[in-house]
């Protein structure tokens, strides 16, 4: 088990898609593969994958055109952008700022290992 | 679509039932998992559900209809893997003429497609007593699907497959399945299926422990390294720390490690009783 992202698979699933659609591999407008085309093509239950649509589509990254399937929503990018600040606020930062706290690197000397790192 | 309604069954009176009163409802469009020890009546189970075994009472229905009763619209529409058989010595392109029209819904090109997805495509002339076990196998599950039934059980399927092998029984199951059908996967080899199911039933002692779909057990427990201040239903030791079972926060949604469900359940029943009873 990988126990670091050890999200929901539904969620999972949702991560891999929205790298599809950052790095221009699925464009805004274009369409989804259907349910079934993507449980098939990972082999994961239909119904997780229902699952994972049911939640893009509240998080307005697709949409749904009746009878056509789902289609990358025209601020797909800005919306997984959002998703993702707020998950990494919530899970990993916490977690980082345990570790800085516990072996006791200052906000000082954070800004300016974060600075050498965008240097890089 | 599938129900066992208040099933009992004995192999032998003097020892008392092995089943008593057990109820169990499953529906078209799910992948059903069915885990259990072995000698925790299983395979009794899936007889039971196929028409092979007469219950003491109870009985076992598809729409309504009692599956011992052994209609053609009843075997017809149900399709058992077990985990031991033997196949004829025929080729395989007679032994698909022979037995598909007892499917009124067998399609060649579905054979020929899962066929190919196990790499055993091209050659319908291959005599099934000169193969091997893995592939006798492979030729079993290629047909199993394609006859489309809407009930099928299979018992320990990936047992004998090959490394690739596990992955293109996913992939068969995947492709395959549909709103109106139901799959049910018996099985030990947990991590061989998890990602492709719907819906864990776990059974010890001929009694049924939980009975859950995966987005249930994912609303309620959560699967995880040890946190300071847990309360663990289930502690695993790992190279990585101690993995827990523990009562799920709100908003906590983490992957179903069916082998710690699975032990936890067995473990702590009435704890995991307690919690899947609770409205949420």
């Amino acid at each position: 088990m990988n126990f670091k992202d050890n999200k929901a698979i539904y969620l999972q699933i949702a991560d891999r898609i929205g790298d599809r659609i950052l790095s221009g591999g699925l464009a805004p407008e274009g369409k989804v593969p259907s349910v079934r085309e993507l449980a098939a093509e990972i082999e994961v239950n239909a119904n997780t994958v229902a699952r994972t649509y049911e939640y893009l589509q509240q998080s307005g990254v697709i949409y749904t055109k009746r009878g056509l399937g789902y289609f990358v929503s025209p601020d797909a990018n800005e919306k997984i952008v959002a998703m993702r600040r707020k998950q990494l606020m919530q899970g990993e930062m916490d977690y980082f700022f345990g570790q800085l706290k516990a072996v006791g690197i200052s906000p000082d000397e954070l800004q300016e290992l974060y600075k050498e790192y965008l240097h890089r | 679509m599938f129900s066992l309604n208040n099933l009992s069954f004995s192999y032998n009176k003097r020892k008392g039932d092995l089943f008593h009163d057990l109820s169990l409802e499953l529906n078209a469009g799910n992948v059903y998992g069915l885990l259990g020890k072995n000698g925790a009546g299983k395979s009794t189970l899936i007889n039971l559900m196929t028409g092979l075994l007469t219950p003491k009472s109870g009985e076992v229905t598809l729409d309504e209809v009692n599956v011992r009763d052994r209609l053609p619209k009843t075997i017809s529409d149900i399709f058992l893997v077990p985990e031991e058989f033997e196949l004829p010595r025929l080729n395989l392109s007679q032994y698909v003429s022979i037995n598909a029209p007892f499917y009124p819904n067998f399609s060649m090109d579905d054979m020929q497609r899962y066929l190919d997805i196990f790499e055993m495509g091209g050659d319908m002339k291959v005599k099934l007593n000169e193969i091997s076990m893995g592939q006798k196998k492979k030729v079993l599950l290629a047909f199993a699907f394609a006859t489309n039934t809407r009930v099928l059980i299979m018992d320990e399927p990936t047992n004998g497959l090959d490394i690739p092998g596990k992955s293109q029984f996913r992939k068969l199951v995947t492709t395959s399945m549909t709103d109106d059908k139901m799959m049910l996967i018996s099985t030990h080899q947990v991590r061989d299926i998890s990602e492709i199911l719907d819906h864990v039933t776990i059974i010890e002692q001929s009694k049924i422990l939980l009975n859950a779909s995966i987005a249930d057990v994912t609303s309620r427990l959560a699967f995880r390294p040890m946190r300071e201040g847990d309360q663990p239903l289930y502690v695993q030791p790992s190279v990585m720390g101690s993995l827990v079972v523990v009562s799920a926060q709100p908003d906590e949604e983490t992957n179903v490690d069916l082998e710690m469900l699975f032990n936890v359940t067995l473990q702590n029943p009435d704890a995991i009783n307690k919690l899947f009873n609770a409205s949420k």
